[in-house]
């Protein structure tokens, strides 16, 4: 007998199971085909511009940064502002994501844009994110050439560009709008969900931003309501 | 091979923590810390104890159905590209882990903290087998370089102070100038991220353990604070994810109720920095990710927990809280609990996985005050399977000869009314006549064992039964 049938057969003979059970086959299909949602806190269950409001708020309370734009052709400007700021290199890596290519770059003539996945040489990364979720100023990345998951991690600054109209209030939203993206029961290879900047508290429980991930988050809210 | 198992001689070890001054020191910030940021975060959020009852509910969903989720996550593991192994014990999932490596020609593999590769020794067999394992979060890091095991599940290194910490980098980072200045806990972690960043970049195998697993999508789910974990699954060749089988849920709706409550419980976060959902492979078109994922699929002992009153232990999430809470572990910390697992959720799930023989002191190991049920996330009744464990010891006699005679004349005393309500006045009488002038007692007969490290208060008023009858017969008039 193989160890994955000895494992089943023993998890089958302490619950006192063949496996068989149409019910019990049935309960699972049904949970996994409806995926119920549970307790859905109500903080986040507000009018749009007010979930723009606890997305911004939760992101500051997790130690993130976040600048408001109007519109999208700002943005060159907001992340030359930002590397400025810090007195960083006029450089950023970005993906090839073409609500970034889009932007008006040419507006920025002294910033350099490169495009790729990183190598953990660059200062600063950008990403596009998937979703934006208020209840805890979350941002959901996904993988796949548009936003290499090495930017959301190896740079010591990342710059996250959210859609405000992909802020949600809750989790369970976006996971509706990622299988409404990939189809029910796929997944990208890598989610990455991101509240604030790498930190640690290992050493005495002091805790330490920039562990090993991005040691500042700045998020780039794009849009009204 | 496997982590050596000083658990029966957790009195010893337990009289060393107390004696030990610098290790008395870091655990007196265990408490203030984690259960005043815990209880803040409770307070923000109105619906936590509904989301904790949820939490239960679905573990004990999954767990009444776990054939059929194993198999399901199987399945959807392989559609994506990955591969699924399951190993029956420890010495099982350190093989197929090594072969794995073996097969790539690894020689480096980083890895994200994992409670299971800890419970199955695998550092020390990677060694053996040629293969140098780095542990990637800071406190695992910390306790590698001692060559310590962690002495609680989510703060590796919590019994360790930074001077220690400091000496540690200068004995074993001695390519760096020695005249540096690492005085400050962020020049300690600037040191640590630098020596690691290389480590991260030249693994050929990133080893994970799993949070969660996710049935619905064949996804596996770390969650950290620093980065690492996530790092050790992104940038190598190789992922291999290490999970125990209690680890399935069944939707993507289901995980989220559980982070809800995961952070909360343990560090007080809204939400943890990092959540990583894993789902085979790296696709045709990605420029990075993995281009292989193997998840290895651990009982060692738990699918026999499913059968009894046990299986209530395998809802556990490892948050710590239990541990953060117990005043027990407050006072020896997590080393002398002697093995993998320490706190309430160690003293029940020691002996379930080395066997009450090794792990009978860890359930007498509490004072039953029930604060590691009222914080846990998932509704564990603790004190209660405690109980049962101390039932099991006493059943199979390893309960010592003094203690099982004295339990043995208590038990004839108080099953006799007529004998017991006597015998305890005429004790309290006495005891409080005789402590009459301080309120206390610094030494006593029979309890040397209580009053060599505090005092004995001296009884004052009746017996709880004359009160008890008193207070009944005053309501009644």
């Amino acid at each position: 007998m193989s160890s994955r049938d000895t494992v089943l057969a023993s998890v089958r003979r302490a619950l006192g199971v063949s496996g068989q059970e149409a019910p019990r086959r049935q309960e699972v299909a049904d949970r996994i085909a409806g995926h119920p949602r549970g307790i859905i806190p109500a903080r986040a269950d507000l009018p749009h511009a007010e979930q723009i409001e606890l997305f911004k708020r939760m992101v500051v309370g997790a130690a993130g940064s976040i600048d408001h734009l109007a519109d999208p052709s700002e943005v060159p400007g907001a992340v030359a502002a930002y590397l400025r700021a810090r007195n960083l290199p006029l450089s950023v890596l970005r993906g090839q994501d073409a609500r970034l290519a889009d932007l008006p770059w040419s507006s920025e003539p002294t910033l350099d844009v490169w495009i790729g996945p990183s190598d953990g040489k660059q200062l600063a990364g950008l990403s596009h994110a998937f979703a934006g979720v208020a209840e805890s100023g979350t941002a959901i990345m996904v993988s796949g050439p548009d936003n290499p998951s090495t930017l959301n991690l190896l740079p010591d600054h990342h710059l996250i560009l959210v859609r405000a109209r992909d802020v949600v209030g809750t989790y369970e939203e976006a996971w509706d709008r990622l299988r409404a993206a990939y189809g029910p029961g796929t997944m990208p290879r890598t989610v990455n969900w991101i509240t604030g900047p790498s930190r640690s508290a290992d050493i005495e429980q002091t805790l330490l931003l920039g562990a090993h991930g991005p040691r500042s988050l700045h998020i780039l809210l794009v849009g009204g309501v | 091979m496997s982590v050596q198992i000083t658990s029966p001689r957790f009195k010893d070890n337990a009289r060393h923590a107390l004696d030990d001054a610098p290790l008395q020191a870091a655990l007196s910030k265990v408490g203030p810390g984690f259960i005043g940021r815990r209880t803040a975060a409770r307070d923000l959020l109105p619906e936590f104890d509904a989301l904790r009852d949820s939490a239960r509910d679905i573990k004990n969903h999954t767990l009444a159905h776990l054939d059929l989720y194993l198999e399901r996550f199987e399945a959807k593991v392989k559609e994506a590209g990955g591969h699924v192994h399951f190993a029956v014990d420890a010495a099982e999932a350190r093989e197929i882990v090594t072969r794995i490596c073996r097969d790539r020609g690894a020689k480096t593999v980083t890895k994200g903290k994992s409670m299971v590769s800890e419970e199955i020794g695998l550092n020390d067999h990677l060694v053996a087998c040629g293969i140098e394992p780095v542990e990637t979060d800071l406190g695992e890091y910390l306790i590698q370089i001692r060559g310590e095991a962690p002495s609680h599940i989510i703060a590796p290194a919590i019994h360790l102070n930074k001077d220690q910490v400091e000496a540690d980098f200068r004995r074993v980072h001695t390519h760096l100038p020695p005249e540096r200045n690492l005085t400050e806990p962020t020049a300690l972690l600037a040191e640590a991220r630098g020596e690691l960043r290389a480590k991260f970049l030249a693994a050929d195998v990133g080893i994970t353990g799993a949070n969660f697993l996710v049935a619905e999508t064949g996804t596996s789910i770390i969650v950290t604070n620093e980065g690492n974990g996530d790092l050790t699954q992104t940038l190598p060749g190789t992922h291999i994810v290490l999970a125990s089988l209690e680890k399935l849920v069944p939707t993507l709706e289901d995980v989220s109720q559980l982070l809800r409550v995961l952070a909360r419980s343990a560090t007080g976060q809204e939400m943890s920095v990092y959540t990583t959902f894993s789902t085979g492979p790296r696709r045709p078109q990605d420029l990075d990710g993995p281009g292989e994922y193997h998840v290895v699929i651990l009982d060692n002992g738990r699918s026999a927990m499913l059968a009894g009153q046990l299986r209530e232990m395998l809802r556990c999430i490892r948050c710590g809280a239990c541990m953060n809470h117990c005043p027990v572990y407050h006072a020896v910390g997590g080393h002398a609990y002697g093995w993998v697992y320490p706190g309430p959720m160690g003293a029940v799930l020691t002996p379930s996985l080395i066997g009450i023989e090794k792990g009978a002191n860890l359930p007498n190991a509490s004072t039953f005050c029930g604060r590691c049920e009222e914080v846990c996330p998932v509704r564990i009744p603790l004190p209660k399977l405690m109980r049962h464990w101390r039932e099991k010891e006493f059943e199979r006699h390893l309960t010592p000869a003094p203690v099982r005679y004295g339990l043995g004349i208590w038990s004839f005393v108080a099953r006799r009314g007529w004998l017991y309500r006597p015998a305890t006045d005429l004790a309290m009488r006495l005891l409080a006549m005789a402590g009459r002038a301080k309120g206390r007692f610094a030494s006593l007969p029979l309890a040397g064992g209580w009053t060599k490290v505090r005092d004995f208060p001296a009884p004052q008023g009746g017996t709880f039964q004359a009160q008890w009858k008193a207070r009944k017969s005053g309501r009644a008039s």
